[in-house]
């Protein structure tokens, strides 16, 4: 009876920590659905969620079915590490890993190397880690702090009619005082040489829910554009001051953690005109009705309110799932299809993606993204973005195509602070096979 | 009855001033130590190494030396994330920037770094008490943050802000694995703990309680608040220092001035409040319950096969909950609530 009762039990334990067979491409979903970064994180994995769901639909990725188990981090860097540690072995080994936060990248940075488990960080982290010769298993895939700030500098420039009339023009740059904030400052710095424009850098101290004393420091300096380089509570609270101190919104650019629909709603009417970078193109694509079709009306969706559908962050889930079906999809190519992967197969198909627009239309998503093509040299694989503008209840690109900046510049910046981490570590910048 | 201490004789002076003065704590702890050196690491996996037990350590030293600075000399203090992040990057300096210096060297050398913006910051306390205090320590964590990402010397001119700790190497020996990195945390926090049970027992440690209990009695009977007061400072910042940067060397490996914000401070504090103020063994439970409890009920929400945001939060609640109710039970914390115990079962089976 005794033994009977622990079989049960035994088995219980096993049908609830591991439903999934071995057979499936395993991916652990480190998301945080709790604290002040919930409604950030709830979008984005739900977005990642919902197209695993779509591809499990559809039959999986050559057959193969894709798994996820997912772990609350709080967006805390010790409860992070420890998620990354429980799941990296569980249900054959983690395929790849995205926290969607820069502390717990940071915090398992060296251990995704050790463990050959590669990590993608879309939009945040280490810009440096483009260089695939000393960060093998990282990649900042579509665009980096870096190529963001130069193709800001870009869609100035073109907006003030042209590169060469930036020169004696005043850009403020009105920042989250951290690492975050910092980030861009050396190639702000560089573009402001180059093109003799001036450039105010004002600094907000975290969490940023005060800033009179920043905006009369602007309306004093009268910018001709304000960039907000801001983060949660400061970018609501940045656009209402504007609005209170006479700032056109039309002006303010912000990054794109400053542009979703989470930073526009809370200023309310402030936010009217208001734009901000993206590396989505606002709208609706094909991918989102069939999630919409094949995995929402199955009962299947992980978001509670289907609005939330094609929001900014909920795309942003989409595309990484998409880029991440994408790099084992190319594994398979060169591995065997229909087989399930390695973490270092998967690495070798982040490394050699292609997505280009033929492909992207295939996928449902075309424009939904830059196209993407990575290699050993630029892990990043694009460097584009657009700009949005918020119409009061939406956003909508403005640029009709994809800006790059001054990407040689930042490809020397990156390559010597990337030597420099090769060199503090001792390690051999080489390609990975 | 399990406790009697019937026929423990104490022949000498000696005997009579260990630190565990009843054998069955002695064999208690001697199996602890049994289990935590050789027990854990034949067991453990790398996951319970490098998720579980070396934070877990990690913690329970911060927490030992804001339990020195609030618990025994009675200095609220919210700046303990801010000693921890000078004593790692202080560390992570001193190995960048000369070369060959002994590992160990260097992380008491952070510790030393910690120290000194300690009595820098306890400063304020020779005129200020309690709440005030508290409120004064929290310029400590915002100025020490602010300076780590303002002065770019500090990070090494890192473009992110970050820092990369370089490898722990003994003698030539690399402490690569994660048993490795938890068999020299372990060294370290026991070495650690041992001087700090110690110094709370001698004649420091004395003057430190005569502070906490009434200050101005104790300056009256002799002790000097200055010399006092700043000395429970440096020491409890030593003891964050070193636990900052093993949290960056033998934890995180990669870390931004961000990982110690204010939020990490809170957690200390919490940490001593739950475990016992005033007390090293507190220190060691309240870690273990701020640091594992949440892990734990998260295996359990997510086994339930809940919706996964109403696990989230259902997480959050129950640990919430566990705080409120061990609080009600014994405020004075999960080390008091041990001595409680130990208290009945020297009498069980016949209380009086």
């Amino acid at each position: 009876m005794k033994l009977m009762k622990s079989l049960l039990l035994a088995s219980a334990i096993a049908g609830v920590f591991g439903s999934a067979s071995a057979e499936d491409q395993f991916v652990p979903v480190l998301s945080y659905r709790v604290g002040p970064y919930a409604a950030g994180g709830s979008g984005f994995f739900g977005g990642v969620i919902d197209y695993f769901n779509l591809v499990n639909a559809k039959g999986g990725l050559n057959g193969v079915k894709i798994s996820w188990e997912e772990c609350e981090t709080e967006y805390n860097a010790s409860r992070g590490v420890e998620c990354y540690e429980r799941l990296k072995k569980s249900q054959g080994g983690a395929s790849l890993v995205e926290p969607l936060s820069t502390g717990i990248a940071y915090g398992i940075l060296d251990r995704v190397a050790e463990d050959k488990i590669p990590m993608t960080t879309l939009g945040y982290g280490r810009s440096d880690a483009a260089n695939g010769k000393v960060f093998p298993y990282v990649f900042p895939l579509i665009t980096s702090y870096w190529n963001q700030a130069a193709a800001m500098v870009k869609y100035l420039g073109d907006k003030a009619g042209g590169m060469d009339k930036l020169k004696g023009k005043k850009i403020v740059h009105l920042y989250h005082d951290s690492a975050f904030g910092k980030e861009p400052i050396p190639v702000l710095d560089a573009l402001a040489k180059q093109h003799g424009f001036e450039l105010v850098k004002i600094p907000v101290a975290h969490p940023g829910n005060e800033q009179q004393s920043q905006w009369l420091q602007i309306r004093q300096a009268n910018p001709d554009f304000v960039i907000l380089w801001g983060w949660g509570v400061m970018n609501a609270v940045a656009i209402k001051t504007a609005q209170r101190n006479g700032y056109p919104r039309e002006k303010m650019l912000g990054v794109w953690w400053a542009g979703s629909e989470e930073d526009a709603v809370p200023a309310g009417d402030a936010a009217k005109g208001y734009t901000s970078m993206t590396f989505n193109t606002p709208g609706n694509y094909p991918v989102l009705d069939d999630i919409r079709t094949k995995v929402y009306a199955a009962g299947k969706g992980n978001l509670s309110d289907k609005t939330r559908i094609g929001s900014v962050y909920h795309m942003r889930g989409v595309t990484a799932g998409i880029l991440w079906t994408e790099a084992m999809l190319k594994a398979q190519e060169k591995f065997g299809k229909g087989k399930v992967m390695t973490s270092e197969q998967i690495r070798w198909g982040f490394e050699n993606l292609n997505i280009d627009e033929a492909r992207q239309k295939a996928l449902g998503a075309l424009n939904m993204f830059p196209p993407v093509k990575t290699s050993c040299e630029d892990h990043e694989g694009s460097g584009a973005v657009k700009v949005q503008q918020w119409t009061g209840t939406a956003w909508k690109a403005i640029t009709p195509n994809w800006i790059t900046g001054d990407k040689a510049l930042t490809r020397a910046m990156l390559e010597e602070s990337s030597n420099k981490y090769a060199a503090e570590k001792k390690i051999t910048p080489v390609c990975l096979k | 009855m399990f406790y009697r201490e019937a026929g423990q004789f104490k022949t000498s002076y000696q005997a009579d001033n260990q630190i565990f003065p009843i054998r069955q704590d002695r064999i208690g702890m001697a199996l602890l130590l049994l289990a935590a050196f050789i027990g854990v690491p034949s067991l453990a996996s790398d996951y319970a190494f490098s998720a579980i037990f070396i934070p877990f350590l990690i913690f329970s030293l911060a927490a030992l030396g804001l339990n020195i600075l609030t618990g025994y000399a009675g200095q609220l203090s919210l700046g303990s994330a801010a000693f921890m992040a000078v004593g790692a990057f202080a560390s992570y300096n001193f190995v960048l920037r000369i070369p060959g210096i002994p590992i160990l060297l260097a992380f008491v050398l952070g510790g030393v770094s910690a120290a000194m913006v300690g009595i820098a910051f306890g400063l304020p306390s020779l005129r200020i008490r309690g709440f005030y205090l508290a409120a004064a320590t929290l310029a400590t964590q915002f100025f020490v943050v602010w300076c780590l990402t303002k002065i770019q010397w500090f990070t090494n001119y890192s473009a992110s802000g970050v820092i990369t700790a370089q490898e722990i190497t003994i003698h030539g020996f690399a402490f690569t694995t994660p048993l490795k990195k938890y068999l020299l945390t372990l060294v370290i926090v026991c070495v650690m703990a041992i001087l700090a049970k110690n110094m709370v027992r001698s004649n420091v440690g004395r003057s430190w309680m005569a502070v906490r209990d009434m200050d101005v009695a104790a300056e009256v009977i002799g002790f000097r608040l200055m010399r006092t007061k700043l000395l429970a400072f440096a020491v409890s910042s030593f003891y964050c220092g070193i636990a900052g940067a093993l949290y960056a060397y033998a934890y995180l490996g990669t870390v931004e001035p961000e990982a110690y914000n204010l939020d990490l401070s809170f957690r200390i504090l919490f940490m001593i409040i739950i475990g016992g103020v005033g007390s090293i063994l507190g220190s060691f439970l309240g870690s273990a319950f701020i640091v594992l409890l949440p892990v734990v009920l998260n295996l359990v929400a997510h086994g339930l096969s809940l919706p996964t945001n109403v696990a989230s939060n259902l997480e959050l609640m129950v640990f919430g909950a566990l705080i409120i109710f061990f609080l009600i039970v014994e405020p004075h914390g999960l080390a008091r609530l041990w001595q409680i115990a130990k208290e009945k079962l020297r009498l069980w089976p016949f209380p009086h």
